[in-house]
């Protein structure tokens, strides 16, 4: 009797223990999108990354699609060179889609945001492995307020 | 002069013996061919000792330390006006170290100390002996089912002390002090991520887990089997168990987070 006591307490410790990683799993922690499902990768290259990290995020029209996977210099005159893989689910964005480097808020992450280009006869589709020409830099402070005082010394 | 070399040469041959003892105990006791019939009530006994009978004191301070974080945050990050990253704020710090920390610690004080008494006890009555008289290895009998019942119940209970001090910084931060119930979730869902917060933070608590159960184990298995030596045991367990955690958090968060 008192062992039947034992194991259904047990039984209940570790149910409590399932139910918590649950909880803390479907309800505090999404991200298992893109980290689980299958991607494809999509590479842009900047002037200027501003402060983008690896796993910042990548969203169309602020929906979540995939996650900068790699950051690097390459080509002749070191340009960031961001790697991004995006879900599969999303695999239809065309040739002429850019990519620009956004602030989320005034005080916010920087993520990249995605927009999708027009689709007709004689533009292709993105695929593995294909970069996205069309991008734009970050905006760094410091150079807009150079820009402005440049400009106001014009007038 | 020698007297002085002595000293050290003693010390440090005693800790050289001290960490192989443990390791060998530690082998031996999980090394060997399993015999489920007979050490599965075994086992399910110590859960129910080391696990079941910690969740209470768990799930309390995780409770009381979720609402106070609750507070806390709010009452800085209101100044910034981002009270909305409250639940994030929660969340990680929940996630990433309190959940496995206090819950390292309050484990080597609620079911370390009480592992190593027991023990103790056992040797000081000589049951261990007699065990061994038996032909029974007290290493199999006594030391591997609390060791497993301690390395399993552990994680989860840091598992239910974060997921209970979400939910008090929950009820603090949206029910309480009026944090928009719907930015609570969402912001920490996408500032909380599965593998880098939530995985990092299970790996924790069973290196935790590992440490101080064996601790106590050691402890109690090397007592000298006299009142006063259980004593003493008792409270080397609590210290080097709380040291030991509170150290290699430090190692692990430098490493799962520091590059």
């Amino acid at each position: 009797m008192e062992s039947r006591k034992t194991q259904l307490w047990v039984g209940i410790f570790v149910v409590l223990g399932v139910l918590a990683l649950s909880f803390i799993a479907l309800r505090a922690a999404s991200g298992t999108m893109t980290t689980s499902g299958e991607t494809y990768t999509l590479y842009a290259k900047f002037d200027n990354i501003g402060s983008l990290k690896v796993r910042s995020p990548v969203k169309v029209g602020g929906v979540v699609v995939g996650r900068v996977t790699d950051i690097s210099l390459a080509g002749d005159y070191y340009e960031p060179l961001v790697e991004m893989s995006i879900s599969k689910e999303y695999d239809e964005f065309s040739e002429t889609s850019s990519v620009s480097v956004l602030t989320s808020g005034l005080l916010g992450e920087q993520y990249l945001g995605l927009q999708p280009g027009f689709i007709d006869d004689s533009v292709s589709m993105l695929e593995d492995g294909d970069s996205i020409t069309d991008t734009k830099s970050a905006l760094v402070l410091e150079n807009l307020i150079g820009q402005f005082l440049f400009s106001q010394g014009n007038d | 002069m020698s007297q002085f070399f002595e000293n050290v040469g003693r010390r440090v041959l005693d800790s050289v013996a001290g960490i192989g003892f443990a390791l060998a105990m530690f082998v031996s006791a999980i090394i060997g061919k399993p015999q489920p019939r007979k050490s599965w009530p075994l086992f399910i006994k110590q859960m129910y000792v080391v696990g079941v009978l910690s969740m209470v004191i768990i799930i309390v301070s995780g409770l009381f330390i979720g609402m106070v974080l609750g507070l806390q945050g709010y009452t800085i990050l209101v100044d910034y006006g981002a009270e909305q990253s409250l639940g994030p704020m929660v969340a990680l710090s929940l996630l990433r170290e309190l959940g496995p920390v206090v819950t390292g610690l309050l484990f080597a004080g609620r079911a370390g100390s009480a592992l190593t008494a027991e023990i103790g006890l056992m040797k000081a009555t000589e049951q261990l002996s007699s065990l061994e008289m038996m032909a029974v290895d007290p290493l199999r009998r006594v030391i591997a089912p609390r060791f497993w019942a301690g390395l399993i119940s552990m994680p989860l209970l840091a598992l239910m002390f974060s997921a209970v001090g979400i939910y008090g910084g929950y009820l603090v931060g949206s029910g309480w002090l009026g944090v928009d119930e719907g930015a609570f979730w969402s912001v920490m869902q996408s500032a909380v991520d599965w593998q880098d917060d939530l995985l990092n933070g299970v790996i924790k608590s069973i290196v935790f887990a590992f440490v101080v159960t064996w601790i106590a184990l050691y402890k109690g298995y090397r007592a000298v089997p006299t009142s006063a030596g259980i004593s003493a045991a008792t409270t080397s367990t609590v210290v080097t168990a709380s040291l030991a955690v509170l150290g290699l958090d430090f190692i692990l968060t430098a490493i799962m987070f520091g590059g």
